[in-house]
Order: structure tokens, then C-alpha cells, then sequence
């Protein structure tokens, strides 16, 4: 089945790759959000509407301007089993929404998974780019060449004060939502980041777990994303969470000099200590692997630790989740089948970098 | 209704949050929503803008009290037949006449969640040619203005006949 490609391995091709500042940023992100023409967005769509909704939006990915941005391939959520739904979602391929609520919903997946095109999500059409590392513009670009390609082939709800309509009000005008994904295990530590969050919600953007809207904020992995979509320009847009999210990185690297400097001994004890217990462990709840895989990416970011290899923790960050293991296992897996399996997981990955 | 979470100051803002298929409710006022939203970072509380957003929707303009008046539940979009009191609730538009629909009421909704009521974003190419040359002409106009102001009438010569030449493109259609 097309899905099993895309929920095989842990890692995205991209995910492999190294961006700039990615000792800190572990990906950027931008979505865009558009709707066709004289239909009703997905929420009040009938079901034959979403099916032509589907049709029509599919078909884009025959168009030549398409195959010349890549190699894409369609899965229908209809045909997806609820694991490699969760699968997709642990991965970021597909929203929890799309995995979870949508009619004839579908997803364009490009070959290296740098972009995926949800379709009947909240809005129509939902075009998704991520990039590693700190990359912001180069994911925008990507979206805006794949927003075109699609705008030349069907009529989009474009109003020329209000912009491009969306079924949520927080989306109107550009519909473009930009977020970094950030690792600030030093601001954590010194317990900074109560004072860094009220001064990023003023400047119009949000700070959210790893998951989006309405997950914790796990193994120090935060969001920082814009909250205002008009009256900017997507450049303003970009370059403001770009700045923002610059201050934010400069301020971790601090942080981490402070650390260094101040108590070696105890971040290297406590480094040390975690890949001891990830390397040793026979049960590990979610949260405490999230946590000790924060250390030993800070261990491997400070030079403390050489004989992991980043690529292996980016994995293991994905694969500890629940739809992984128990795709990796092949069958449902209750909480403490979970914990004892992660551990050995681990164990194993780390063993074997 | 008193706040849920001071006990003291009315509850403005009300959330219903369900979770597979269990019904949780909220009462609280603005200043500990905020406080809640600024200390818990992406808590499952889920105290963003986002969620935050019904509360606003119900946001008289004219500040007398809740929008959910009899005259708001009789606005209804004609293309999809939301009324506005249902998008008070839900803070989903059903279709993109809603917003001609519910015109009147979204400037002071836009101006607290974006600061801004007017898009000056990307524009679609195929269908969007006129908007952009609008958008051109106003830009020249000021850049006319200012050169006047600032007396650099040999600039200001060439951007009015810019303008002209602008301005034969619309007309001509």
C-alpha cells in the first residue's frame, strides 16, 4: 500500500540532513492555508462536495509545473489503518485533525517528505513544507512555488481586503502559519524560560509543545509559531518569528556557555547519567525518555559526548512514540508493554551508533 | 458567572473542550487566562489565541454587552445558512460568504486577534491581476505625495505620468 512508505522508517530523507544552526533547530516549518471557489469549507461541505473537493485538488498533481517541484504520491485516509494514520502524525506528515476528523480526506506526500499537501483538513487545501535546521524562507519559498502551481489550475476564495479565506479566523489574509521547532534544554535548566515566554507571546507569536495546539512541551522541544496572519506580509511574517527565534537560539547559547563555565562537572554528571540509564534502562515511560534524549542531544551539542550520532537521537525521538513502537512491534501494545519496549529500543539503537 | 479560577472578577471568557466524547467546561476571567496562557507553555490546557477565540468572537463592538443578542442569531450566511451566533460558537466560518455575510461584525474581531483588518499579502497571479495593479497606483500615489512635499518635482513628473499610464491600463479593463 502507497501509505507503508511513508510510515516505514522513522526518519524523513530530509530529516538526514544538516541545516544551518541545527544544533539548536531541529526543523522549520510553514504551512498555508487555501480554499476553492463556491464551496463550503470541509466542516459544512456534504459528502459529495468534499468528493469533488478531493477530485479537483488531486488532480493539480498531474500538472507538469507539479512533477517539475518533485515526485509526489497521494494516500487517501480511507485506505490508511488507524496506526499508519498515527504513524504520519508522530512523523508530522499529517495533522491530528486530518488523521483524526476529515471526510474524503487526503494527503500528497513528496518523495523525500519535505512537503505534504493535506487535503480536506480544516480548510481545502493545507500545503505543508519542512525543512531541517533553521531554514524558514527556504520552506516558504517551497510552499509558495507548490501555492502557484495550484492557483493556476483552480479558482481559490481570495477576497481582496480579506485575503485568502479560511474556515478559521485566525488563518485569514496570508493563511500562512511559519513555526520553528527549537531544542532549549539551558533555558530550561536555568529556569529562564518562564521570563523568555511572556516577551514572545507580546510580539504576536505562540509557544507550544512539540505536538501543536494542546500538547505538552516534551524533552525540551518547543514550537514558537506566528499567531497573526493579516495585515503582514508573509515576508514580514517570516522575518519576524525569524528574528525572534534568532534572539531565542543566541539567548540558549548563552545559556549552555553559562552552564559550561559555571558547573561542568554537574551537566556532564547529568549528561552521562541519562545515557547510562538510556543505554541500561529495562522500562522507560515516554516522558522520561524524552527528557533523557534532550541530555544526551545537549551532551552531543556541547562536545561532551562524541560516539552517538545525531541522526540516531532524531530517530529514537520519533520511534519512542506510541504509533512507532507499536508499528516497529506489529500489533497494539498496552502501556507497560510500551515502557519495557521503548527501553529495549533504545538500548538497542544506541548500542548499535 | 464568577471566575472559576480568582473567584473574584466576572468570568468573561468560556471554553468547552471536548475529548473523545467527554464534555469538560471553563469559566474564567481575561487576566487569569492570560496568566495561565503565559506561565504553561502548549499546556493541554490549549489556552492560545486560538482557543481563545470564542471568547473574543463574543466581543460586542458597540461594548454594551454579549453579541449572542437576538438581532446577531438572526445574521445568517444565505450561501451556507451559519448564523452568526453559530460562528460565535463554533469560530469557524461554514463558507467564504460568510464573510460578506457577517461583514459588519469581523473588523473589531480582526483588529484583536491580528491587529489589522486589511491583507496586504501574496496575491493569487491568475485572478488577482487588478488587485495588484490597485496596489501599484496606491503605492505611487503616496510615493507622488511625498516627492511634492519633499519638492523633487522632476521625480514627481515621472511618477504622475506612471500613474496616468497606470490608470489608461484599469480603465481599459
Amino acid at each position: 500500500m502507497e501509505a507503508r512508505k511513508f510510515t516505514e522508517k522513522a526518519l524523513s530523507e530530509w530529516m538526514r540532513g544538516k541545516g544551518p544552526d541545527s544544533d539548536i533547530v531541529i526543523s522549520s516549518r510553514v504551512r498555508i492555508a487555501r480554499n476553492l471557489d463556491n464551496l463550503p469549507f470541509p466542516m459544512l461541505a456534504t459528502n459529495q462536495q468534499s468528493k469533488e473537493i478531493l477530485d479537483r485538488l488531486s488532480q493539480v498533481m498531474q500538472a507538469a509545473e507539479m512533477k517539475e517541484i518533485g515526485n509526489f504520491s497521494e494516500v487517501f485516509l480511507s485506505d490508511m489503518s488507524e496506526l499508519d494514520k498515527r504513524v504520519l502524525v508522530e512523523k508530522h506528515l499529517i495533522s491530528p485533525n486530518l488523521a483524526n476528523e476529515s471526510r474524503n480526506g487526503a494527503v500528497i506526500i513528496s518523495e523525500n517528505e519535505a512537503a505534504s499537501i493535506m487535503i480536506n483538513e480544516e480548510d481545502h487545501l493545507r500545503i505543508q513544507c519542512l525543512y531541517p535546521g533553521f531554514q524558514l524562507e527556504e520552506a516558504w519559498e517551497l510552499a509558495s512555488r507548490i501555492d502557484d502551481v495550484f492557483e493556476e489550475q483552480v479558482d481559490y476564495a481570495f477576497d481582496e481586503v480579506r485575503g485568502y479565506l479560511t474556515s478559521c479566523p485566525t488563518n485569514v489574509g496570508t493563511g500562512i502559519r511559519a513555526s520553528v521547532m527549537i531544542h532549549l534544554p539551558a533555558l530550561v535548566l536555568t529556569q529562564q524560560m518562564n521570563r523568555l515566554l511572556p516577551a514572545i507571546t507580546q510580539v504576536g507569536l505562540a509557544v507550544r509543545g512539540i505536538y501543536g495546539e494542546g500538547s505538552e512541551s516534551i524533552g525540551n522541544l518547543f514550537q514558537i509559531s506566528n499567531q497573526i496572519t493579516l495585515g503582514q506580509s508573509e515576508k514580514e511574517i517570516i522575518d519576524n518569528l525569524h528574528s525572534v527565534a534568532r534572539q531565542i537560539i543566541e539567548h540558549e547559547k548563552a545559556a549552555r556557555e553559562k552552564i559550561m563555565q559555571e558547573s561542568p562537572i554537574r551537566i556532564k554528571d547529568r549528561i552521562r547519567r541519562s545515557l547510562g540509564i538510556l543505554t541500561h534502562a529495562e522500562v522507560m515511560d515516554s516522558k522520561e525518555a524524552s527528557q533523557r534524549l534532550s541530555d544526551v542531544r545537549l551532551g552531543l551539542d556541547l562536545g561532551l559526548i562524541d560516539h552517538v550520532s545525531s541522526d540516531v537521537l532524531n530517530e529514537l525521538i520519533v520511534m519512542s512514540q506510541t504509533g512507532f513502537l507499536q508499528q516497529v512491534y506489529g500489533r497494539k501494545l498496552n502501556t507497560e508493554e510500551r515502557d519495557i519496549y521503548r527501553a529495549a529500543l533504545i538500548r538497542d539503537k544506541l548500542s548499535k551508533s | 458567572m464568577v471566575c472559576q479560577e480568582c473567584g473574584k472578577k466576572p468570568a468573561t471568557l468560556h471554553f468547552t473542550k471536548i475529548v473523545n466524547g467527554e464534555k469538560t467546561e471553563f469559566h474564567i476571567c481575561e487576566s487569569c487566562a492570560r496568566e495561565k496562557g503565559e506561565l504553561i507553555p502548549g499546556t493541554s490546557n490549549g489556552f492560545s489565541i486560538h482557543s481563545l477565540l470564542s471568547g473574543l468572537l463574543d466581543f460586542d463592538p458597540s461594548g454594551k454587552g454579549s453579541s449572542t443578542s437576538s438581532k446577531a442569531q438572526t445574521i445568517r450566511c444565505d450561501e451556507c445558512g451559519l448564523t452568526y451566533s453559530q460562528f460565535s460558537k463554533i469560530g469557524r466560518f461554514g463558507c467564504s460568504s460568510c464573510y460578506k455575510h457577517f461583514e459588519d461584525r469581523l473588523d473589531p474581531l480582526f483588529k484583536r486577534v491580528h491587529g489589522s483588518t486589511k491583507h496586504i499579502g501574496k496575491i493569487p497571479k491568475r485572478r488577482g491581476g487588478s488587485i495588484q495593479t490597485k496596489r501599484e497606483l496606491e503605492e505611487l500615489k503616496k510615493q507622488l505625495q511625498y516627492r511634492i512635499i519633499h519638492e523633487e518635482f522632476e521625480d514627481a513628473a515621472k511618477i504622475r505620468d506612471q500613474i496616468r499610464e497606470l490608470e489608461k491600463r484599469i480603465s481599459a479593463g
